[in-house]
């Protein structure tokens, strides 16, 4: 039994797929369950929560059992787990107050904290929709009315299957700030499919990297992102997260210093308060690398990194894994750069160097970022 | 209004028959109709083609099977034998069982196909919201599918009060106990009593026109809904 | 009723495209107690004289109803006195045409109780139910009430009373058990043997009088005249008899409508 863990496991064949997918997860923040349509995210997810009996399967969430090899199957009204649909899939007969409380039970959960009715409306923002019909909401408060009906069950785990997906770009952005302060705010270990990199990158703390039906890897979200055997890496795209806290602000300059692990960077950001948690996403092709610190640059930081690992990709260009650090103790960093670069300043596995980032890289809404 | 007295003793009779039978048929139908709605069982379609039968069977074929079944040979007869009589054809418990077992298929088929249009979503969402089985068909499927239910209802009733082969073949035509409207109008005709046949017959006629019109008025109400 | 209107139209179906040659047609209504004894004479009649009669089989008011509507029978054969009456009277069947093809015996019957006496077993009381026809509508149950006025049991009885809309429904209350004892037509035992019976005597009753009548529809249609006239002969009188069914002494004295 794994103690404050989770572990899941289902083989079965259905149809024309093979389902072969085990993974271990902590029971604490976010988990993604990452990759593409039709990968099996959704019926792994499924599994979980007991709306599909598969019997080779196992499911251990944090300590209960919710199925074993001997037979042992909860059904899923027994289960104590939130379900947030693709469609937030209310009831259209109910209102929106009877929607939210349907699942509430009468008492208090003894081994966990309550989560509170006023609480989860007002974070949601949806207390001026109480008394209406579900059939007159948009598709953004259809979502939101959704997530709270699944957290007033008072769940010990909370399952969202692509809960942005069928919602359009503008109405996302509207409702991650609102998925990212569920994370902040309440101690619930989340599972969170999606074949999306941002809300990856933007929620993620484990990722579950999921192809045909198997499971690619499993592990912290940098830990992945800066893996170039995986297939994040790889991408254009590829970036690693940072997670770290707010050091200080520069008003003056509408400038943040965030601390992370083995260094700082300075990023443009709204004033905030020090000791705030923040995420910097880095991406690849906006590390440069140095063998010196030069003198000025317009590249706001510079920070000594040491070189792990480098592959070429795409014929003439390097992708290049940094460990943050003088010695190379802090968290990981990808660098992308030509291979002329690479050859011409002699670079090579274990060498200290420098990786400088432009402040502008990092400001937010860069990338696919829309906050 | 001396000579409109004998016409309502068979009228109220027609009603008393058409709401208890009405009940029944909506305690029997709805579970069927769920069942037959959400089963996997390979065998679920051979059940709904018995339960279809009396739709396409004569009313005097199906008529003969209930007298049979009412009988003294029969499980009716067995059941009379409880409280001491020997059949049940020509009671009104009788009247009750023939005409659910004729108008089941009627009441089912749209109680089935509401439980059907709900699909599984929200019964998912309701297991996921911590509702056993059984609550879920209280708290969610029943009202979801009340207009279906709603639908079964009306044509379970008119189905009854026009039901005529049947109750003809099984009622005995007794005064009061069993004789019902369309075997009172079936009298009237016979017996060339036309001034009465046409009230009765008027009558249904107006109640044929304002069951299918509200039925018609159920079904765009609750499409207006989005439900 | 359905299956009249289906008869209906596929009398008018095959009147449409009657030939008028030798061998004619006829469309002869026959009431539903008449239909297995009408088959057999329409066999032998089609033997004989070559010409077809088509049999349509239904209840006699319905009848009456289609044909004061117009509909394309030429022989009636009712189970009562009064329809082909009330078909002369009002102009749609030849008047001197109508004569009883068979008197009607009335016959008490039970599967559970022994009523060979009949008169004893109904006095007796034993049974729950008593099945008799719809009075107002057939013959054979007015007759039963007659019976049993004349018994003076009418009003002992009277609460035991279950009608069957028609002589056949009667039949299958007793049949089924569901009624113990019920007046049924002696034609309706015919080849069958099961259960008790006893043969109202024809006192107790006035006697249920079964007539025929040539419509107007078939009044110029030769089939339709030898079929009547061939219903009053030997052949057909035996298969009538045979069944179960009386005969008048008179009909078959008077002269055959002529040809």
């Amino acid at each position: 039994m794994t103690a404050h863990g989770i572990r899941a496991e289902f083989r079965s064949v259905l149809g024309d797929f093979t389902l072969d997918a085990a993974f271990e997860a902590p029971a604490a923040g976010v988990t993604a369950l990452f990759g593409p349509s039709g990968c099996g995210k959704t019926t792994i997810l499924r599994c979980i929560a007991g709306l599909l009996r598969i019997e080779d399967g196992f499911c251990d969430i944090d300590g209960d059992i919710w199925q074993d090899h001997k037979g042992r199957f909860v059904p899923t009204f027994r289960r104590p787990l939130g379900y947030v649909f693709q469609e937030a899939s209310l009831f259209p007969h109910l209102s929106v107050r009877s929607n939210l409380l349907f699942g509430a039970p009468r008492e208090k959960p003894k081994d966990r904290a309550e989560i509170d009715f006023d609480e989860v409306i007002d974070l949601l923002g949806i207390r001026p929709l109480l008394d209406r019909s579900p059939k007159n909401l948009s598709g953004g408060e259809r979502q939101r009315v959704g997530i709270g009906r699944a957290l007033l069950t008072q769940p010990k785990v909370l399952l969202m299957d692509e809960p942005l997906s069928a919602l359009d770009r503008k109405t996302k952005s509207e409702i991650l700030p609102f998925v990212e302060k569920l994370r902040d705010h309440f101690s619930l270990p989340i599972f969170y499919i999606t074949h999306d990199l941002t809300e990856v990158e933007r929620l993620a703390d484990q990722v579950v990297l999921i192809e045909q039906g198997h499971v690619l890897a499993s592990g912290p979200l940098a830990k992945l992102q800066s893996d170039p055997s995986l297939p994040l890496a790889m991408a254009r795209e590829a970036a690693v997260i940072l997670d770290g806290v707010i050091e200080a602000h520069d008003s003056a300059y509408g400038l943040v210093t965030v601390a992370v692990n083995g260094g700082r960077f300075i990023a443009p950001a709204e004033p905030a308060p020090p000791g705030e948690r923040r995420r910097v996403r880095i991406l690849a092709a906006d590390v440069s690398l140095a063998r010196e610190n030069l003198g000025p640059s317009s590249m706001l930081n510079s920070e000594p990194a040491r070189i792990v690992s480098a592959k070429i990709i795409d014929g003439n260009e390097m992708l290049v894994v940094l460990a943050l650090g003088a010695e190379g103790q802090g968290g990981r960093l990808l660098s992308r750069v030509t291979r002329k670069s690479w050859d011409d300043l002699a670079l090579s596995e274990g060498l200290a160097v420098f990786a400088r980032v432009k402040g502008v890289a990092l400001r937010p809404g860069r990338g696919d970022f829309a906050s | 209004m001396d000579q409109l007295q004998p016409l309502w003793s068979p009228v109220r009779l027609t009603l008393e028959l058409a709401s208890v039978a009405t009940l029944c048929l909506l305690v029997v139908a709805t579970p069927l109709a769920w069942w037959l709605a959400r089963s996997r069982a390979k065998w679920k379609e051979v059940v709904a083609t018995i339960v279809s039968l009396p739709m396409v069977l004569p009313a005097t074929v199906l008529g003969f099977y209930i007298l049979i079944l009412l009988g003294p040979d029969g499980p009716g007869g067995a059941l009379a034998n409880l409280w001491g009589a020997r059949t049940l054809a020509f009671t009104f418990t009788g009247l009750v069982i023939g005409s659910v077992i004729s108008a089941l298929p009627t009441v089912v088929q749209p109680i089935r196909n509401a439980f059907a249009a709900i699909g599984d979503r929200p019964l998912e969402a309701a297991a996921t919201l911590r509702a056993s089985p059984w609550q879920a068909f209280w708290r969610v499927a029943l009202p979801l599918a009340s207009p279906g239910l709603l639908s079964g209802a009306v044509l379970g009733f008119s189905h009854t009060v026009g039901n005529f082969g049947v109750v003809l073949m099984i009622g005995g035509n007794i005064p009061g106990r069993t004789r019902v409207m369309s075997t009172a109008i079936f009298d009237y005709v016979e017996s060339m009593q036309w001034r009465e046949a046409n009230i009765l017959a008027g009558g249904m006629v107006v109640f044929a026109f304002c069951v299918i019109l509200s039925m018609i008025l159920i079904q765009k109400r609750f499409e207006g809904s989005g439900l | 009723m359905k299956p009249s209107i289906f008869a209906v139209a596929c009398g008018l179906f095959a009147a449409a495209l009657a030939p008028s040659a030798m061998a004619a047609q006829t469309h002869v209504a026959v009431a539903a107690n008449f239909t297995e004894p009408a088959k057999e004479i329409a066999a032998l009649f089609q033997n004989k004289t070559g010409h077809e009669a088509i049999l349509i089989f239904g209840p006699s008011g319905g009848f009456y109803a289609q044909i004061t509507q117009g509909a394309p029978f030429e022989v009636l054969l009712s189970a009562d006195e009064e329809r082909p009456r009330l078909a002369v009277e009002n102009g749609f069947a030849v008047p001197e045409s109508r004569f009883t093809y068979a008197i009607g015996k009335l016959v008490l019957w039970s599967r559970v109780l022994d009523v060979t006496d009949g008169q004893a077993a109904l006095e007796a009381g034993n049974f729950s139910k008593i099945s008799i026809a719809n009075p107002a509508s057939a013959p054979y149950g007015a007759a039963a009430i007659e019976t049993l006025k004349a018994l003076g049991l009418y009003d002992a009885l009277q609460p035991k009373l279950v009608q069957g809309s028609s002589i056949a429904q009667a039949f299958q209350f007793v049949d089924t058990k569901n009624a113990e004892i019920g007046f049924v037509a002696l034609a309706q035992l015919y080849g069958n043997s099961e259960g008790a019976r006893w043969l109202v005597p024809e006192k107790l009753h006035a006697s249920i009088r079964q007539d025929a009548v040539l419509l107007k529809k078939g009044a110029d249609n030769e089939a339709s005249k030898a079929f009547l006239a061939f219903l009053k002969g030997p052949e057909a009188r035996g298969v009538i008899e045979r069944y179960g069914y009386g005969l008048d002494i008179y009909a078959a004295r008077e002269p055959a409508p002529a040809r």
